[in-house]
């Protein structure tokens, strides 16, 4: 085994042991076992098995999926636990992002001024940003959730799709805020030292010569472990607060608003709490995403890309149920990026329908998921994974 | 008794102390408010035009325009607002249609003879033979996606929220539909045609074809009024709107008045999309842009009330166009997004809604 193939393994070796935590049967702690022995084969034998390009490729895509996976998770804060249907998600999501870049680059100074412009810039480190973007986005969700949550279902749609709009196009247009409609370009990534040439000056010989093999281009399998550190962080805090009794709370306001408002419950101040809830981790997630493709301008948070695609992840794993919202965005993601390979492929049968064809087949790609949307809609709306109503453990089984 | 009269006096200074806060909040939230606060929002659009140096000819010009796009909203809003009243779901994919109709023309138009152009406007018989074509066509589909997708949901009596994403579903498959046949570069009708303004009266500048617009939405929407208030059909629709399970009990066809909305939805989306596309560009997004303020229109104007969704329609053309002679044009859906928002605020059953839930 190479030295490089070994310091690769040994960062894939985290987010599997916690993939393996997800996924295992069991109780918890033969469970930690399980995926610690789990993970370090895989760790190992992945990087032998696969070749280089297509195991970074993988990782890649894990990144990507994990990321939307936070989305989902927090979509499904949103409608899973208290029936929002908030069709905005990429308004959040924008938010977290770009706050994020303005609270962690550097302002643009000297000629560069010229080209670039920003409201500010802090230089605050990474994890300042991601929960700076996870408040401002939180705080846009309190203050459009007071005029809107009252309202029905189907206005709080239309109203928060609106919402993205607004959003989109105020990064779009201002010039001073974000640099809009040109990219946010060079936004820091976390602790990127550890794969430059001369590696940051704090680190112990040892890891140094352990990660010399490696080289800027493999960021990504240390941006992965961030990832699904934050994917778990979120994941876990789910679960818990879905077993709260406030997460009880909500699921009370969801089925019967009625006959919790009769129990006592504020429904408004409730339905408001997940709103914000929700928002702030789609502004964690977006402060992700800005940190890993560096560059963010305002078309990167379309309706299609960051509202339609998580809702058709949560609908697919299963509203509700957190570990579907983390399957359905791997599953849709995964369609969605080989979807591009097979379309590929078929070029040459594209070429021979119309010469047009092959440089539009992106929206090949739209049109599969709007059908596998139509598809759920129509024959498994709850999804993969149902709800586990269950929520408390001293319920009787079998329900 | 006397330990009764103490909390019976105590709930009666509490009612009265809610009387005089309900009363304000019953004022503020009453159709008159809403429609003043409307009027004060465009009044409030003017003074900043003006303080922004455009000139009372400018504004004037603005508000014409408004109109005329508040002409070509209130043709996709019609659509939409009776989507809304009989089959009671938001419906994503109704700015999905426009686009449709706007290229479904396009493509009919070019394998139409080109006719000779109807001075003063700069166009000739054949968009016109393609705007009635398309109308047809784009109901076609309509009903398609109405026999695949949504009926099956309403068989089994699907949450709103289902039939919303099914709409959702359907608007990307159109979109995307739309982006492979015609790809995503912007089309013209009549490319590199000069279209010249007109000079009205008053300094107004206004091009023949925005008047066309206008007229042609007018007539359109006056046939669907009749349509609605003197056939059999259009009986049918509003009582399915009112009461659906009343209306099939009184021996009405749900099934058919459905598919007659679709038809009706559709073939005016489609005569907005072919004017929206002749008064600017067509564009893959260009319904998606007039779904907001077509959405906002229709709520405005009370959803399922046809004639609300007109003059909120006209009310969100003129705020849109006004607003750009102080905020950036692109701000435009933003505008109708305010709107919407004052408008559910203060009253959600909107100008001419059937009051209370």
């Amino acid at each position: 085994m190479e030295p490089v193939d070994l310091a690769r393994a040994s960062f894939l070796f985290f987010p599997l042991a916690l993939l393996g935590m997800l996924v295992l049967p069991g109780r918890p702690a033969l469970r930690l076992l399980l995926a610690v022995v789990a993970a370090a084969i895989v760790a190992v034998v992945l990087p032998i098995w696969l070749p280089r390009g297509i195991l970074t490729y993988l990782v890649s895509f894990s990144t990507m999926a994990g990321i939307y996976a936070i989305l989902s998770l927090g979509l499904n804060s949103q409608w899973g636990l208290t029936g929002h249907v908030n069709f905005g998600v990429a308004g959040f999501f924008a938010v977290g992002a770009f706050t994020s870049a303005l609270f962690t680059t550097k302002m643009p100074e000297g000629a560069l001024a010229a080209y670039s412009q920003q409201a500010f810039g802090l230089e605050w480190p990474f994890l300042a940003g991601v929960v700076m973007a996870g408040i401002v986005a939180a705080i846009v969700g309190f203050l459009i959730s007071i005029p809107v949550l009252r309202l029905r279902t189907d206005f709080l749609a239309i109203a928060t799709l609106g919402i993205a709009e607004v959003i989109r196009f105020i990064f779009q247009n201002e010039r001073w805020l974000a640099n809009g409609p040109q990219p946010m370009r060079g936004i820091p990534r976390p602790l990127d030292c550890l794969f430059a040439d001369p590696a940051c000056s704090w680190l112990p010989q040892g890891v140094v010569n352990w990660l010399a093999p490696l080289s800027p281009r493999d960021y990504v399998f240390f941006y992965l472990i961030v990832v699904a550190l934050v994917l778990t962080v979120v994941y876990l805090a789910l679960e818990r607060i879905s077993r709260s009794p406030w997460g009880r709370m909500q699921r009370a306001v969801r089925d019967e608003e009625n006959s919790a408002a009769m129990n006592g419950k504020n429904v408004t101040a409730r339905r408001i709490e997940s709103f914000v809830v929700g928002s702030f981790i789609m502004g964690v997630a977006g402060a992700i995403y800005a940190h890993y493709v560096v560059s963010i301008d305002y078309s990167h948070f379309n309706p299609l890309f960051a509202t339609f695609i998580v809702w058709v992840m949560l609908m697919l794993g299963g509203s509700g149920n957190n570990k579907g919202a983390i399957l359905g965005a791997f599953a849709v993601w995964g369609v969605w990026s080989g979807a591009a390979f097979v379309i590929d492929m078929a070029s040459p049968a594209l070429q021979a329908i119309s010469p047009d064809l092959p440089s539009r087949g992106a929206y090949l790609r739209w049109m599969l998921v709007a059908i596998l949307l139509a598809g759920i809609v129509l024959f498994r709306p709850q999804g993969i994974l149902r709800e586990r109503k269950k929520v408390s453990d001293f319920m009787p089984k079998g329900d | 008794m006397s330990t009764q009269d103490t909390p019976d006096d105590a709930v009666g200074r509490r009612r009265d102390d809610r009387t005089a806060r309900e009363r304000i909040g019953a004022a503020l939230r009453s159709r008159t408010a809403l429609g003043v606060a409307l009027l004060l929002t465009l009044v409030a659009f003017w003074i900043l035009g003006q303080r922004n140096g455009a000139s009372l000819s400018d504004l004037l010009s603005l508000t014409v325009w408004g109109v005329m796009l508040g002409g070509i909203i209130s043709l996709g809003a019609i659509g939409l607002t009776l989507v809304y009243g009989v089959l009671k779901f938001p419906n994503f994919a109704h700015g999905a249609l426009v686009t449709l109709g706007a290229y479904g023309a396009f493509t009919i138009a070019s394998f139409l003879p080109q006719g000779p152009i109807l001075l003063p406007f700069s166009f000739g018989w054949e968009l016109i033979a393609a705007m009635v074509l398309a109308m047809p066509a784009v109901s076609l589909v309509a009903l398609v996606v109405d026999r695949v997708l949504f009926r099956p949901l309403r068989r089994r009596d699907a949450s709103l929220v289902l039939l919303a994403m099914a709409s959702l579903a359907a608007a990307f498959f159109l979109r995307s539909s739309i982006y492979l046949i015609w790809g995503p570069d912007f089309l013209f009708y009549y490319p590199g045609r000069a279209n010249p303004a007109l000079q009205l009266p008053l300094d107004i500048r206004v091009q023949a074809d925005q008047i066309f617009v206008f007229v042609l939405a007018v007539i359109l929407v006056a046939l669907t009024w009749l349509l609605l208030e003197r056939t059999r059909m259009g009986k049918a629709m509003r009582a399915t709107a009112n009461n659906p399970d009343l209306a099939q009990v009184r021996g009405i066809n749900t099934e058919r008045v459905i598919a007659w909305t679709w038809v009706l939805g559709a073939s005016l989306a489609a005569a907005g999309g072919v004017m929206y596309g002749l008064a600017s560009q067509l564009r893959p997004e260009m319904g998606f842009w007039l779904l907001l303020p077509m959405f906002a229109a229709a709520i405005m104007g009370g959803l399922g009330n046809p004639l609300g969704a007109i003059v909120g329609a006209v009310i969100i053309g003129i705020a849109q166009q006004v607003s750009s002679s102080f905020i950036n044009p692109a701000y435009g859906p933003g505008v109708a997004f305010v709107l919407l928002v004052i408008v559910l605020v203060l009253q959600p059953q909107g100008l001419f809604g059937k009051g209370g839930e």
